[in-house]
């Protein structure tokens, strides 16, 4: 095990951990299990035997430096990977105990259940109506006042509502980047979702922004599981119940890299007592 | 002990003449030369016809029937010509619009790098320089002679003629679609074919109606195409599916090489109602493509 | 805030396996075939032309290439078209690149840009002008004027020995030169445009490396701008030459319409997509075959002539890229 750290390491403020809600006492449901998850991209290994399980109606963290994997972890969980050539996956990745890579698996069917929210907001060039019911329609509702129903529930539900309610036929891109991100996110779980996957959802954004946001993500979980990419560490305490800490692992000799995850536990084991001492370098901030 | 004050020397920043300078002058000069030597025959060209043309153009003159080339000007006009043209030219964007965009979309969204794709992206650039009478002559071969002659034929040369045009401007479009979009509506749960039909193709829309008006602007021109296939008459056809046909530009060459004057006199009057509709349709090109730009971030 | 919440019962309905939905798969289908499309229509023009064409070919055999066009006697020779297409074609290409790569550096190097639109519509304006515009106006109106220069042009040069081959009399308004005039005229619009995307992406840096050594903005464009463009000049320079090759209405009206193989360039012509243009609509039997035979050949020079532009000019952008 380690020596003891130098007393110069407590002088960095540490991650605080704030008031958040509880974590369940007995974890949910099982929504993803990965073991010994590899994914390539054609011939370049981007992550390297990952192995964790996410639980129902938590908000899992996936934290670490760039080129670490988690965002090629986050996009292998709803098949996204899979619009990039050359990109493979060994391993087992179930969802709900099925396996998400099976044979027959549609991928389609997969991204209706599981949503994502990209780094940069990407409104559809549509009213702010048809973008959030745009994901209703293609599952085949057409009857208007349900889908007034699901665009005003969706819309309050992301806590937009209220700021756009006059102006729904006015183009998506009007929004300012916090609105985006929001519409966004409406528009995300107007399809009734059952995982909302959010690839640093708030990066773009200015605080304010990025703090409602937050608020939204941790009202959200209650009716879904989420999991956060996100190299924001503060935002990492602030709203996650389990973090996964990621790593970039550099073989000296053929001098190629690859992603593995290092640690990964709950929230608060992770930041304030990490077992791991790259786990602990890079939470106390002296890795970037 | 003090540095003796050093005498400043004055610095000449004048360039001194030279050849290198006259030089430059001189490639200037034929920039500008070349820019005007272009202006002079265009501005020509448009001049004459607006002036022969004006004095013939009426309402009549667009509406009456083709009178004897011997007759003057001012008799009859070249009514079946402008029917035949519109409705050929609608005939044909009917036909090779739709094709062309399906075209892109392949192209751009489905074949990617495949070597087939990469095939019919190099084909159908080369296709956009294969002359108008080998188009024509080729429907001449396989309808003209088994069907005879009608509008639909000269609709069918004409759409060869805009189908490479309008996919490779498509293509042009498509590929200005941010990507984020595309996944912004897999993330959704949308086939390859809803997002391509829901998303990309709105998004493109300005461009692509763009680009389709300019490939009729030029189909609307053609004669060549026509020459074998529609059989200039003079007589109105509105069944654009039997039967031969005339248009404009037919009519234009029939009258140009006329002795008559007064066959002449209406040649003008056509050339100008043609420029017009070529012009109309560039403006709304442009205007359309304005329109859109603020629509695509 | 109140946030409307739905409770979630347990596990969404549904499986995660799907077949592939109709629509999805037939889309692909259509867009796969409307590309074919082209292949196929190149294909079949290429076999009904030619096959319209064999009772030429077979008639004639080698001789499909001379020079005796007779139609009435049932020779068809086609060595005068061939001529009359390469030089008129020629003729508009000289005419034209010097003026188009002009206009396009001009573009790119010197104006300012608030001013580059305005030009460019004219540009655009130029390329929009009907083929058979330019035949009305050209046989109408340019020719006659044209006439008295080449008659002063000849005369003048009647007897001196390469000019007067080449400019000396017999002289008429409609004629290769005319023919190739006119073609410039419609080729510029191409040639500039082709150009212009190519001048346009030389890099800034290396602009202003050649600018900071104190060059003038001409030894620049010599140093910088043209060694960077040439492969993309020159395809852009193949394509006006296609373009012209295969221009039919304008030079129909205009090139005079007689088979004659003469270096005299102010005489009359023919080349052949105005021959077809012109005897199609009578012409029978081996005539009609003969006529046929002459858009086959058309149709496989542009297409060689277009095959290499179009790979001179993606090999030219290949390497711009990677230098």
């Amino acid at each position: 095990m380690e020596s003891p750290e130098p007393n110069i390491v407590t002088n960095l403020p540490r991650p605080a951990v704030t008031a958040r809600p509880q974590a369940e006492s007995a974890p949910g449901e099982v929504i993803f299990d990965l073991k010994n998850v590899s994914i390539w991209y054609s011939a370049f290994k981007a992550v390297t035997d990952v192995s964790l399980t996410v639980h129902e109606n938590e908000i899992t963290a996936l934290i670490g430096s760039s080129g670490s994997g988690k965002t090629t972890v986050l996009r292998a969980l709803n098949r996204m990977n899979d619009l990039v050539a050359g990109a493979r996956l060994e391993g087992e990745l179930s969802y709900r105990g099925e396996p998400l890579y099976g044979k027959d698996v549609s991928a389609t069917a997969v991204r209706r259940r599981i949503g994502m929210v990209f780094q940069k907001p990407n409104p559809f060039p549509k009213s702010i109506y048809d973008n959030v019911a745009y994901g209703p329609r293609i599952n085949g509702e057409r009857a208007k006042d349900k889908l007034d129903e699901i665009v005003e529930r969706s819309l309050r539900r992301a806590a937009l509502w209220d700021e756009v309610k006059s102006r729904l036929r006015m183009s998506g891109l009007s929004l300012s980047g916090g609105q985006a991100q929001r519409l966004c996110i409406a528009r995300t779980i107007a399809v009734e979702p059952d995982v909302v996957l959010m690839d640093e959802p708030a990066s773009a954004l200015d605080p304010i922004a990025t703090g409602a946001i937050e608020d939204l993500m941790r009202e959200l979980k209650s009716q879904f599981t989420i999991v956060v990419v996100t190299h924001n560490m503060q935002q990492a305490t602030r709203v996650s119940d389990r973090t996964a800490f990621f790593y970039v692992l550099t073989h000296s000799e053929t001098d190629t890299r690859t992603g593995v995850l290092v640690e990964y536990g709950s929230t608060e084991q992770i930041f304030q007592d990490p077992r791991d001492s790259r786990t602990k370098a890079y939470v106390t901030g002296r890795m970037g | 002990m003090a540095p003796a004050p050093t005498q400043q020397q004055k610095v000449d920043l004048r360039e001194p003449p030279s050849w290198r300078r006259t030089k430059n002058r001189i490639a200037t000069t034929l920039m500008v030369l070349s820019f005007t030597l272009v202006t002079i025959p265009l501005g020509f060209v448009l001049f004459t016809v607006i002036a022969k043309g004006a004095s013939v153009i009426n309402w009549s003159f667009l509406t009456s029937s083709i009178p004897p080339n011997v007759l003057p000007a001012s008799f009859g006009g070249i009514g079946p010509a402008v029917l035949g043209t519109l409705e050929i030219t609608a005939l044909a964007t009917v036909l090779a619009v739709p094709l062309g965009v399906l075209g892109a979309v392949y192209l751009n969204e489905y074949g990617g790098s495949r070597p087939l794709a990469r095939l019919i992206g190099f084909m159908s650039d080369v296709m956009t320089g294969v002359p108008s009478i080998v188009m024509g002559l080729f429907i001449f071969s396989i309808w003209v002679l088994h069907f005879g002659f009608s509008g639909l034929a000269g609709a069918f040369a004409l759409g060869c003629l805009m189908l490479p045009i309008v996919i490779r401007s498509t293509d042009e479009m498509l590929k200005l679609v941010p990507d984020s979009l595309r996944e912004g509506s897999y993330a959704l749960g949308a086939t390859k074919a809803r997002v391509t039909l829901t998303v990309v193709l709105p998004a493109a829309l300005g461009g692509i109606v763009s680009g389709a008006l300019l490939a009729v602007a030029r189909a609307a021109g053609e004669t060549a195409p026509l020459l074998f296939t529609i059989l200039t008459v003079t007589t109105a056809n509105p069944n654009v599916f039997s039967g031969a046909n005339t248009s404009l530009p037919s009519q234009i060459f029939v009258n140009a090489s006329s002795p008559y004057v007064g066959a002449q006199g209406r040649g003008w009057g056509a050339a100008l109602t043609l420029i017009a509709i070529a012009f109309i349709l560039m403006i709304a090109a442009r205007l359309v493509t304005a329109r859109f730009a603020r629509f695509v971030r | 805030m109140s946030i409307v919440t739905r409770q979630r019962q347990g596990r969404p309905p549904g499986s995660l396996t799907e077949r592939r939905p109709v629509g999805d798969r037939t889309f692909q289908v259509l867009t796969l075939a409307a590309g074919l499309l082209v292949l196929v229509i190149l294909v079949l023009i290429a076999v009904s032309t030619s096959q319209q064409a064999s009772s030429w070919f077979s008639a004639e055999g080698t001789s499909i290439f001379s020079d005796s066009w007779n139609p009435s006697a049932g020779q068809f020779g086609a060595l005068a078209f061939i001529y009359g297409t390469a030089i008129t074609a020629v003729i508009a290409i000289v005419l034209a690149v010097p003026v188009s790569v002009g206009v396009a550096l001009l573009l790119t190097e010197v104006v300012p840009y608030r001013w580059a639109r305005p030009i460019v519509y004219v540009i655009d304006l130029l390329a929009v002008v009907p083929s058979v515009v330019w035949g009305l106006w050209g046989i109408l109106v340019f020719a006659p004027w044209i006439q008295h220069i080449y008659s002063s042009i000849g005369s003048g040069v009647d007897g001196v020995p390469v000019l007067g081959s080449l400019f000396g009399p017999p002289t008429s308004g409609a004629s290769f030169f005319t023919a190739g005039i006119i073609l410039a005229f419609m080729v510029t619009p191409i040639v500039t445009s082709l150009s212009r995307e190519v001048t346009a992406t030389v890099p800034a840096i290396d602009k202003e490396g050649a600018y900071a050594l104190g060059a003038t903005r001409l030894e620049m464009i010599r140093g910088v701008v043209l060694p960077h463009s040439q492969g993309g000049i020159v395809g852009a320079v193949l394509l006006g030459l296609g373009r012209a090759m295969g221009e039919t209405i304008a030079a129909a009206l205009v090139i005079g319409s007689s088979a004659t193989i003469t270096s005299h360039l102010f005489a009359p012509g023919y080349n052949m997509p105005a021959v077809i243009a012109n005897e199609f609509g009578e012409a029978t039997g081996v005539f009609r075959s003969a006529l046929m035979g002459l858009g086959v050949l058309l149709f496989v020079f542009t297409i060689v002539i277009n095959v290499i532009a179009r790979a001179v000019v993606q090999r030219s952008a290949r390497r711009g890229r990677g230098a």
